[in-house]
């Protein structure tokens, strides 16, 4: 299958994951896997839906429920045909989410579905607070790390954990995402993150750029 | 002179009082003033009624916020509430730990929670001291809205799509639930209600799923609260269902920095008041001259001929803005809020 007409397809499964369209989901991706492999389908069907989601609730034309429940599905059909185990999964450098000092977990839950359903292997820490994310990322060597919070005050310690990562000369890429981010569009820098999405996909995007400096 | 009271409820007339009003949202901050924790702050009700008199003669704000925090209506389900040193205390988990827990779930009295009864003696307190010069705005979380904390965001959303009876029988119990609470507030002398109903929001859930879910909800809720309510979107877009909000019977809306205010202005036709939309977690780099601006900036888009108050996107403004930021922003309100607006194009 081209990468033409795997682009076409992608039109349409965003059109379906728009509409939460499951079945006509489903007959889209099992189609392309007929065609094409699973990693060439992700990259050339898969992601750029999925870019197209974030895209659009970043412009305020569709609602995180239909990215969460979208993200959702995304990730089970990617999972039946790239496991977890699967070598072609992306998984090096070791990478990692988190929810940082805070509570709020659904922006790290659709992260993580985008990532998976995008072919990454990527560690879920959960929530931790700052020393035991740090300890956590040294022991796991974590060069990728992605930041969920919802709260300003949460944001503000994600520059204690660049500078518990510095001083331990940890050489670790970190990338924010939440609220506090998209209201304050400074913030990502001040916190001394070296990226921030601005929706979900973006993570996809922002990873993807950075792999390459380990390949 | 012009008391808070009179002002405000000009404005809501969609007349131009002496000046623009304003709510500062200031909530966890009477603990500064107090030199409290957070936690301590809001463990007795004479505590937040002395920090907030002494929020409003600090800032002279045209209203005293009367809610605590979002959690404490968790707490009056069993939930439990995590407090922090420098910001909102939040709720420690869910209270639906199975989808099956809804069908079990039963209505919650008031004078049986602890923080809600608390609550209560804080707006009877202020009312004590400020009688009918200052309006009280107590708050509700939505019915519609609450269930991201009684079970979790992502559990909440696969419920409102794949189970609509339990979705009903939730909204059944969170509905009397926030009609009592909201009832008890205006009893014991709150002037308004804050309806916080984030997720109605376009950014939260597709307006179509909306009508057929919060919406019958909101409408219903809202006619059973026997005071004015404040539609509260808390940050979120919603300009796609203004039409659905004037509908439901409240008499304002609060609305998102994401959204213009003039936009707003222009679709509510006089119908409600705007509630807006200063950015508060930029606010906290604000100088004294960017408050100017932006004060300036929505009062020229929202500020004629009344049907505004100026206030925060959110609702709460963050424990970090600091106080001479919000003395900046309150001083461009007497500077660039007196009526009538000659300076306006």
């Amino acid at each position: 299958m081209g990468e033409n007409r795997l682009g076409q397809s992608a039109n349409k499964l965003y059109e379906a994951l728009v509409l939460l369209d499951r079945p006509r989901i489903e007959e889209i991706f099992i189609q392309a896997v007929g065609h094409a492999s699973p990693l060439q389908v992700i990259e050339d069907m898969m992601i750029p839906a999925l870019r197209r989601l974030g895209d659009e609730w970043s412009a305020g034309r569709i609602a995180l429920s239909q990215i969460y429940m979208g993200s959702r599905i995304c990730e089970d059909l990617v999972e039946r045909v790239l496991p977890a185990s699967a070598v072609e999964r992306k998984s090096y450098p070791p990478m990692a989410i988190v929810l940082l000092h805070d509570y709020h977990t659904l922006g790290k839950r659709i992260v993580l579905s985008v990532m998976r359903a995008s072919g990454f292997n990527i560690l879920d820490f959960g929530h931790m607070e700052t020393d035991e994310l740090v300890g956590r990322v040294l022991s796991s060597d974590v060069k990728i790390l992605l930041i969920s919070v919802l709260m300003l005050s949460s944001a503000l310690k994600v520059k204690d954990v660049r500078a518990a990562l510095d001083a331990k000369g940890a050489r670790v890429r970190i990338a924010v995402g939440g609220a506090p981010f998209l209201f304050d569009s400074k913030l990502w820098r001040e916190v001394g993150a070296d990226a921030m999405g601005y929706n979900a996909a973006d993570a996809v995007a922002i990873v993807q750029d950075w792999r390459k400096d380990w390949s | 002179m012009t008391t808070a009271m009179q002002r405000v409820m000009t404005a809501i007339g969609q007349r131009e009082p002496d000046r623009v009003p304003v709510f500062l949202s200031v909530t966890m901050h009477g603990a500064k003033e107090l030199g409290l924790s957070i936690r301590d702050y809001y463990s007795r009700a004479e505590n937040v009624v002395e920090g907030q008199m002494r929020l409003l003669d600090k800032y002279r704000g045209d209203g005293l916020n009367a809610a605590y925090y979002a959690a404490i209506e968790l707490e009056a389900f069993g939930g439990e509430t995590i407090f922090f040193e420098d910001g909102p205390p939040n709720a420690a988990g869910p209270v639906i730990l199975r989808d099956e827990d809804i069908d079990r779930l039963e209505p919650v009295r008031i004078t049986d929670a602890p923080g809600l009864v608390r609550a209560l003696e804080t707006i009877r307190g202020l009312k004590e001291r400020v009688g009918d010069t200052v309006p009280i705005l107590g708050s509700a979380i939505s019915p519609f809205s609450l269930p991201v904390m009684q079970m979790g965001f992502d559990r909440y959303i696969e419920l409102i799509y794949e189970q609509p009876v339990r979705f009903a029988k939730l909204m059944a119990v969170n509905q009397a639930f926030c009609a009592d609470w909201a009832n008890a507030q205006l009893a014991s002398g709150a002037t308004a209600i804050g309806y916080a109903d984030p997720m109605a929001s376009t950014t939260n859930i597709p307006r179509e799923i909306f009508l057929k879910t919060g919406y019958p909800v909101a409408k219903e809720t809202i006619g059973r609260i026997k005071g004015a309510t404040a539609f509260h979107l808390a940050s979120g877009r919603g300009l796609g269902i203004v039409e659905d909000i004037v509908a439901t019977g409240a008499s304002a809306v609060g609305v998102s920095t994401f959204e213009d205010l003039a936009d707003w202005k222009a679709a509510l036709r006089g119908r409600l008041t705007l509630i807006g939309n200063l950015n508060g977690v930029e606010m906290r780099r604000w100088s004294a001259e960017r408050a100017e601006t932006e004060v300036k900036r929505a009062i020229a888009k929202a500020g004629r001929g009344g049907g505004f108050i100026l206030t925060d996107n959110h609702g709460e403004i963050p424990w970090q803005v600091p106080d001479a930021t919000l003395l900046a922003i309150r001083d461009a309100v007497d500077r660039w809020g007196r009526y009538p607006l000659d300076w306006v194009e």
